[in-house]
């Protein structure tokens, strides 16, 4: 780790300021992903603002019926808060689905967002990597890519964004509060982390003089029917190699309401509004499923080692929705797939 | 020290001398003050300066759990948190939860179920299981090994380490 230093924000306007007045710093909340890039000399940043003392750690309802949650309400108080347990527990599922009970303890709802990729080559400052050094090449593209990306890559870099939250909170359509100079802005679940492209090294929509204070879900958490499966090279503490974040609302057996995400497959959630349109309407049975899952899916493409994701997702994708559709949703702490 | 070149990835302004901030912990109950630059982490603080070496560093990035304690009553990875961050934080490691000269109830249970074999990983796994206790979400087997998982043993002393907690629970009536 190279030296640093170390300032504390003593406000959320503060914060910004400070960000802005030094593109090389970097907020610290939880710490879990950057100190561990910091380690790695993947991160380099010459000032750490501590953010840990800004007020923004309360789950609160909006006037609509939604959720206001804090960007500093740890994952691990996030996922037992007792009305995303009850109203949102596709989001629970998510976060207990992801890194350790330590870890989520650390880790804030703003962080979880910012994650970088666990792609091996951007984390080995040894090797080539388009994301950590623009334009020195892709090392995973022809070199061990099992966990790399099978949807939207580029020529330049094929890593994931590692996040279980995330997948649910595209599911669930959630929106991204985010404060700058210019003021507040809210920004789409589906808008906020990128695709690669030529720019791999951009992760998401923030600006480097923004800060996020809060994530905003809508009323609908489709509690009945709903699943996160998350399949892995070992049962727990692992990051995926697929997942599927699947909610449905239902109606006499006819599906009104779809949402269907992937993660451990593209450099963001993965989503099609065609493939949950597909779903509306139609029967909650295999047919409709794996119609959607076709959709979803469609222009995946395989890489020496991560070719067999495409039928594991495809199937994962038929066994989620199956789950949501019977009101028998995956438990993370048991290792039967049901 | 030669020009770095690009592949260390070290920029010359970046070599000075650390800053040492003040920073007050609270560890085992007992108010220690520390001049720490901001790199150090919690884990180093307590091994090297406070001499706590109970706790271990095994992976240094938060992959195996060895560095457990408890931060405010929850459990975190030390490797993987600022010294400086936690100015003020009350602060267990393996070394204060026994009370009294009594072990603590899970020290007592990993002794009698032989919950380790090498005994590395064992401080770690024993604030981690405190820490989970205190959370009281775990009720069954499962559910011990799901909210343990964050704590490796490559001895392989899972199925002994699971029993030596379920004995604490039932002790402790799911308290910490």
């Amino acid at each position: 780790m190279i030296n640093f230093e170390y300032a504390k924000a003593r406000d959320v306007a503060d914060a910004v300021r400070q960000i802005a007045d030094d593109p090389e710093a970097r907020f610290i909340a939880g710490g879990t992903n950057l100190v561990d890039l910091m380690k790695y000399d993947v991160e380099r940043p010459m000032r750490l603002i501590d953010i840990t003392h800004l007020p923004l750690k309360t789950v609160e309802e909006t006037a609509n019926g939604g959720l206001r949650i804090g960007a500093l309400v740890p994952n691990s108080d996030l996922a037992y808060h007792p009305l995303v347990e009850k109203r949102y527990p596709l989001l629970s599922s998510a976060i207990l689905a992801g890194a350790s009970q330590q870890l989520r303890n650390m880790a804030s709802t703003g962080g979880n967002l910012m994650q970088r990729t666990r792609c091996f080559y951007f984390y080995d400052v040894a090797t080539p990597c388009n994301k950590r050094e623009p334009g020195s090449g892709c090392s995973a593209i022809n070199g061990i890519n099992r966990i790399n990306a099978i949807l939207g890559t580029s020529e330049a870099c094929i890593a994931t964004h590692p996040s279980d939250m995330c997948v649910a909170l595209a599911a669930l359509e959630a929106k991204v509060h985010v404060l700058g100079p210019a003021g507040e802005r809210v920004i789409a679940f589906s808008d906020f982390h990128r695709l690669p492209g030529d720019t791999p090294e951009i992760d998401t929509n923030l600006k480097a003089d923004e800060i996020i204070t809060a994530i905003e879900i809508p009323p609908q958490g489709f509690a009945a029917n709903y699943s996160y499966l998350k399949i892995r090279d070992r049962l727990s503490y692992a990051f995926a190699l697929v997942s599927v974040a699947a909610a449905l609302g239902l109606e006499g057996g006819r599906i009104k309401e779809a949402r269907l995400a992937l993660g451990g497959v593209a450099h963001k959630p993965w989503r099609k509004p065609e493939a949950e349109a597909a779903l509306r309407g139609q029967p909650a049975k295999s047919d409709a499923f794996a119609q959607a899952a076709e959709i979803l899916l469609r222009g995946a493409k395989g890489f020496a080692h991560n070719a067999f994701k495409i039928d594991l997702a495809r199937r994962a994708i038929l066994r989620t929705l199956t789950q949501a559709a019977n009101g028998t949703p995956q438990i993370q702490s048991s290792k039967k797939i049901r | 020290m030669d020009e770095p070149t690009s592949r260390s990835r070290l920029r010359p302004e970046a070599i000075s001398k650390p800053r040492q901030l003040t920073v007050t912990l609270h560890v085992n109950g007992e108010q220690r003050t520390l001049a720490l630059a901001p790199w150090t982490t919690l884990l180093d603080a307590l091994r090297d300066r406070l001499h706590l070496t109970g706790t271990k560093k095994g992976c240094d990035h938060g992959q195996c759990g060895a560095c457990t304690v408890l931060v405010d009553g929850r459990r975190v990875n030390a490797c993987l948190t600022l010294a400086v961050m936690k100015d003020g934080a009350r602060i267990t490691t393996i070394e204060g939860l026994a009370a009294d000269g009594a072990l603590h109830p899970l020290q007592q249970a990993f002794i009698e179920h032989d919950a380790f074999q090498c005994g590395y990983c064992t401080p770690g796994q024993i604030c981690s299981a405190a820490g989970l206790l205190a959370e009281g979400k775990a009720k069954t087997a499962d559910e011990i090994r799901e909210l343990m998982s964050g704590n490796i043993c490559r001895c392989g002393a899972y199925p002994n380490i699971v029993a030596a907690i379920q004995q604490a629970m039932g002790a402790m009536g799911g308290k910490s």
